[in-house]
């Protein structure tokens, strides 16, 4: 059976353009607007990632911090990030949906715990940002027994011998991260060069889906259309952010936006 | 879980970097796996390498000023009444604390490594301080994180920083202590590895940066068993080594040498801060039995909450005020080697009042921790048995808050 990741990249690809993933937290701005956002969203977006909050996050920059902690304050815990994934799925423009975070969440949670729920609320994939190659193999394999597609992250500063590793164990999607940055950094590499090294990982593998993060925007997501899949994260929370701070509605000032970042990869 | 003899507790952890197959790690993000492991290759080739040893050695002797002071504390003893207290002054080194081995190392291996900017984090501003020190000697750009909070409270090693040339970066999120600067300096590392070397302020961190941190410190312990046999003639019988614990580094150091001693012999004795004596939040997540969480990129005994949100801490000492603790101290936990406790603000205070009463030192308030816990247990201690406490940083820095709390002028 073909995952509803896989058929997601398929449908993009029919349209001769990038699958467009978006990021946002759960619970952020409240545990309510977040489905609202998702379920707005999810008209333009292909694939939602979204992010189970933690507080001591090494891997994020301001924006997704700020939508972190504004999450945990509204006491988002995973019985609500389940809840929000479980009302989505059920909703009709649902996507598929991947779950990002940090590896302590789940270990609390208990590993088993954690991945039963995950299969009993249809959630479609992992990111676990601190659970890198090797560490991740055993974790990985258990995700694909409960059919989760686990996500293996490669950045540029990835050897080759260990891409072509990570790669090995991938499962029908990959993270390639676009800089050394945490999330929402100014992109400082040029578009050409990206797309270059993201050519290196479809080499070795092309039949993967290999998108592309960090730093994008509504300003530099065009000139990266030759990816399968472009994921827009700390700019949407940056969205959440700025709304709340003009009293406008998140919700609707989300959904436009995400609206655009479509239209200029169509 | 056991604790292997011949061998230091460094290197006894497993391919993943795991001591006792579950303390420790490497839990960060894929960009850093390459400059990590960068740094280890590097590591393990220089720590056996003579040159290298040689010029390690130097910059302890000659700017660090090594050894530090061992010295008897003749009027506590009496005033006891119990066991004799010894102090090993490692205040005594260039800046005013232990810090100043790890980050010499760190800015020798950044040298090496051929990077030109160190970055930092710092909780009661000696890591910082030091590091920023050692950055100016070894020409290399510093930039040091720092909780807002701290930056507060520990405003004369926060001047001394700036004096150094190196850059303070404040950091205002989460509770805006020891935590967030690590977080933050990590996160900043991630951005820029490519550029700048880390330094870990304490056996905490990715594996290695345990690994080199651990190895540094164990200076002191080096320097005091040739003392010791200087002293005594031979390792006394009854010999217990009391240091204050916060991420573990100064303890480590004070025991590394005499970890293959039977404990009844050499017992170690680690404080952690247990916080104000009326509140609920502490620092001592190996005395209060805190469950195994990650932070900062290693499995250890944490302060957190059921979902594994870390929580915040709270105690009057900067450096020991982290929710987790060294993967290394939890492995010594759990193989019973080192036996753990808490002292409260307010039993550190009074050690500080009794200690700088009777004996011409000044321990900071972390070490006061662990002269609260040694006073209190040496009154039952038979006069043959030794008590040795590290005195691992100067008062100085905390001289605001002794003023406030005690009306003591430093």
């Amino acid at each position: 059976m073909i995952s509803s990741i896989s058929q997601a990249f398929s449908f993009a690809k029919k349209e001769n353009r990038p699958a467009l993933l978006t990021y946002t937290v759960a619970g952020d701005n409240t545990k309510k607007n977040s489905l609202k956002i998702l379920k707005s969203i999810s008209k333009h977006a292909d694939i939602c990632e979204l992010g189970f909050p933690h507080n001591t996050p090494i891997a994020d920059g301001g924006q997704i911090q700020t939508s972190s902690y504004r999450a945990i304050k509204n006491g988002t815990k995973f019985k609500d990030v389940f809840k929000i994934v479980e009302s989505f799925k059920k909703s009709k423009n649902s996507k598929p949906i991947i779950l990002m975070g940090y590896f302590n969440m789940i270990l609390q949670y208990g590993e088993s715990k954690f991945l039963k729920d995950c299969k009993k609320n249809k959630v479609d994939g992992l990111i676990v940002v601190d659970l890198p190659w090797p560490e991740n193999k055993k974790f990985a394999k258990k995700c694909k027994k409960n059919s989760i597609s686990f996500v293996q992250l490669i950045s540029p500063t990835t050897s080759k011998n260990r891409l072509k590793s990570i790669i090995k164990d991938s499962h029908e999607m990959i993270y390639y991260i676009s800089m050394l940055s945490t999330t929402g950094g100014k992109l400082k590499v040029s578009p050409f060069k990206i797309i270059s090294n993201y050519k290196k990982i479809k080499r070795i593998n092309p039949s993967k889906n290999c998108v592309i993060g960090f730093g994008i925007t509504k300003k530099n997501i065009k000139n990266l259309k030759d990816a399968d899949g472009l994921v827009v994260g700390s700019a949407i929370c940056k969205e959440i952010t700025n709304s709340l701070k003009k009293r406008q509605n998140p919700v609707t000032k989300v959904s436009n936006m995400v609206k655009n970042l479509k239209n200029k990869i169509l | 879980m056991k604790l292997k003899k011949k061998l230091s507790v460094l290197d006894q952890h497993d391919k993943f970097g795991f001591w006792g197959g579950k303390f420790g790690g490497n839990f960060v993000p894929e960009t850093l796996k390459k400059p990590i492991n960068d740094l280890e290759i590097l590591f393990n080739k220089l720590k056996n390498d003579k040159k290298f040893l040689n010029e390690r050695d130097r910059y302890f002797k000659n700017w660090v000023g090594v050894p530090t002071r061992f010295i008897k504390l003749n009027n506590l003893t009496k005033y006891v009444g119990g066991a004799e207290i010894w102090s090993k002054v490692v205040s005594d080194a260039n800046g005013g604390a232990h810090k100043i081995y790890n980050a010499t190392v760190h800015c020798l291996l950044a040298k090496k490594s051929g990077k030109k900017i160190i970055c930092g984090d710092t909780g009661a501003g000696y890591a910082g301080k030091m590091l920023s020190m050692a950055a100016k000697k070894f020409g290399l750009k510093c930039k040091i994180f720092m909780g807002a909070k701290d930056i507060k409270r520990q405003q004369p090693n926060v001047k001394a920083i700036r004096r150094n040339g190196a850059e303070i970066i404040p950091v205002y999120s989460g509770s805006q202590t020891l935590v967030d600067a690590v977080s933050e300096c990590m996160r900043f590392w991630v951005a820029n590895c490519d550029t700048t070397a880390m330094c870990v302020g304490s056996t905490v961190g990715p594996n290695i940066f345990v690994k080199i941190c651990g190895w540094s410190t164990s200076q002191i312990s080096r320097e005091l068993k040739s003392q010791i046999l200087e002293e005594f003639g031979v390792i006394p019988n009854r010999l217990k080594l009391y240091n204050c614990v916060g991420g573990g580094s100064s303890s480590f150091g004070f025991w590394n040498e005499f970890m293959d001693y039977d404990k009844k012999q050499v017992e170690f004795i680690g404080v952690e801060a247990g916080g104000p004596s009326k509140s609920k939040k502490h620092a001592a997540p190996l005395t209060y039995g805190s469950k195994i969480g990650i932070l900062h990129g290693a499995a250890q005994y944490v302060n957190q909450n059921n979902e594994g949100q870390i929580e915040e801490t709270e105690s009057i000492s900067a450096g020991l005020d982290y929710p987790g603790v060294s993967p290394l101290h939890c492995f010594l936990k759990d193989t019973k080697r080192a036996r753990y406790t808490a002292a409260s603000d307010e039993d550190a205070l009074k050690a500080f009042k009794i200690v700088s009463k009777y004996e011409n030192i000044r321990p900071s308030l972390e070490p006061s921790h662990a002269f609260s816990v040694a006073i209190s247990e040496s009154k039952k201690f038979s006069k043959n048995t030794i008590v040795i406490v590290n005195s691992c940083g100067d008062a100085y820095k905390d001289r605001k808050i002794l003023k406030k709390k005690l009306g003591v002028t430093l």
